[in-house]
């Protein structure tokens, strides 16, 4: 039998590096919060704030468990601190709980229909926005308004597509994440 | 004997379990960093590498905002032109309203100097400003702030309140070489010291991460009202006294809140009042003085003025003398016409007395 030669054999195997599938996410997520802060009123709005790191927290466990994933999310969390002059460490906690949940139910979610992801997304969100209102009020002395944390929550939810696309984008771009 | 020929050469941890492990040092270090964390504001003039990332990353923002500015100046344009007639209309009757305030402000204020100077009262001075542009700004309910384009190189300080063209915005909380960070007053930890204008009543404006901080500890039943008109005022030296705010109005949820005038404008302009205490208002010249600096002492009178005054003393005594001549004179004639009058009485008596009484019972002829 005929081996395939072997510059063949590494074009049919694709390789993704964490470059691809964690570096540039976490920039463009990190560059979109930079573009969101911006101080205008459009006809009469404020732009939105969506906490845009969830959803590299939702979809980075179930494209792989990974060494990288968690440590980068620590990073690009402490980046949105320092960004919007939280304490240092509220996203990263609020994030990585979050990554935490997706990580242990992943067996249970992955390969699961858009809709079922949609809720468990929501899900992570809530529980990440409820560790970090707990956070907040014993910080603060005070509990933020649950009218405001909507407000912030309700966008957070809806970028879901960005996750789901990078969720399809890369799970199964890699043999070696299978 | 090197690993790969040992018998662990086919041992391999499970990806899952070397990403838990990953997770736990990562969440490990977030509560570190959480339990750590010292702002500026808590611990003044402690320098961190948030200043650094702020000062590194106003221009970043700058550069990535543009579109969005440009998309801003786009809807402002069509705002303008679908409601330039509607904003006429507004502003025709507004102006209308206010000429009748400002000739009523020229009065009171005229009024007011008067008052100021009769009483000898020691007024703030101005409070110099610096006008800033907001760079970024945060809107969720665990922060609101923004960074703006000014720091310590133009005078800024920690503490310094933070106004716009309507209102009170916030004060700020951190600043470095050439960027600040303001914590709005609707931010979950501000807290501003208010009275109401209507009552003078004292109140506590909390924010909490909505759009309207809360009033509490408002004394009195009828303390506010809605409509009532929020001013800062002063107590704890914070801030000058009078700054506008907003007005008191009923939250959903049934506590005062305070609709605040710095919404109405925009909110890429702000200007910082470099004002971090009372301490600097106060002078240590003006305090030693006594008080009610007002009345005190005229000067002592220059030579031409003492000759006018004993000139002027001098006529005066003169005069006081003259009078006091002629009204001797005038006792002492007096005196002696009653004397000359007593004689003549008593010579008109004697010879009464001399004569002999005319007979009883005979005729006269």
């Amino acid at each position: 039998m005929r081996r395939p030669a072997p510059a063949r054999r590494s074009a049919a195997v694709k390789l993704v590096g964490p470059q691809q599938w964690i570096l540039l996410p976490a920039l463009a997520v990190l560059a979109a919060t930079l573009l969101l802060a911006t101080p205008i009123k459009v006809f009469g709005l404020t732009l939105p704030e969506p906490v845009l790191p969830m959803v590299l927290a939702f979809a980075w466990p179930l494209i792989r468990p990974s060494l990288l994933a968690p440590l980068a999310l620590l990073v690009v969390g402490v980046m949105v601190d320092l960004f919007w002059g939280n304490r240092l460490g509220l996203w990263p906690l609020g994030l990585l709980s979050a990554y935490a949940v997706v990580l242990i139910s992943r067996p249970f979610i992955a390969g699961q229909d858009t809709r079922f992801l949609f809720a468990w997304y929501s899900g992570v969100a809530a529980v990440a926005f409820f560790i970090v209102y707990l956070v907040t009020s014993a910080t603060a002395g005070q509990p933020p308004s649950l009218i405001a944390l909507f407000f912030q929550y309700l966008p957070t939810i809806l970028v879901f597509p960005a996750a789901n696309w990078l969720i399809e984008r890369f799970d199964d771009g890699d043999l070696r994440f299978r | 004997m090197s690993l790969r020929e040992s018998p662990f050469e086919n041992l391999r941890v499970p990806l899952g379990w070397s990403a838990g492990g990953a997770l736990v040092v990562a969440i490990a270090l977030a509560v570190f960093l959480l339990l750590s964390d010292r702002s500026e504001a808590d611990e003044p003039g402690h320098s961190s590498a948030r200043d650094t990332f702020e000062a590194g990353a106003a221009p970043i923002s700058g550069i990535f905002a543009a579109p969005v500015r440009w998309l801003g100046q786009a809807s402002d344009y069509v705002d303008d032109y679908f409601f330039a007639v509607s904003e006429n209309r507004r502003l025709r009757e507004e102006l209308a309203d206010l000429r009748a305030e400002r000739d009523a402000v020229v009065a009171l204020r005229n009024l007011n100097q008067q008052y100021e100077a009769l009483l000898g009262l020691r007024v703030e001075p101005d409070v110099p400003l610096v006008t800033a542009r907001s760079v970024s700004e945060a809107r969720g309910p665990f922060r609101r702030a923004r960074l703006i384009d000014v720091g310590r190189s133009r005078g800024v300080e920690v503490g310094n309140p933070v106004i716009n063209e309507h209102g009170l915005v916030g004060r700020i909380a951190g600043t470095s070489g050439s960027v600040s960070r303001v914590l709005l007053v609707t931010d979950v930890t501000s807290q501003v010291p208010i009275l109401i204008d209507r009552t003078d009543a004292r109140a506590i404006m909390r924010g909490d991460g909505s759009g309207n901080p809360r009033l509490e500890f408002a004394r009195g039943s009828d303390a506010i009202q809605a409509g009532d008109r929020i001013l800062s005022s002063g107590d704890g030296g914070l801030m000058p006294r009078g700054l506008p705010i907003g007005v008191a109005a009923r939250g959903i949820d049934g506590t005062w809140r305070v609709k605040l005038f710095s919404d109405r404008g925009a909110i890429d302009f702000v200007r910082v009042m470099l004002f971090d205490s009372f301490a600097q208002l106060a002078q240590g010249a003006a305090l030693d003085s006594p008080p009610l600096a007002g009345l005190n002492t005229a000067p002592p009178p220059t030579p031409e003025v003492s000759a006018r005054i004993n000139d002027a003393q001098g006529r005066r005594r003169a005069e006081e003398e003259r009078r006091a001549e002629a009204e001797r004179a005038d006792r002492e004639r007096a005196a002696a016409d009653a004397r000359a009058r007593a004689a003549e009485a008593s010579a008109r008596q004697g010879q009464a007395t001399d004569a002999p009484p005319p007979a009883t019972g005979g005729t006269t002829e």
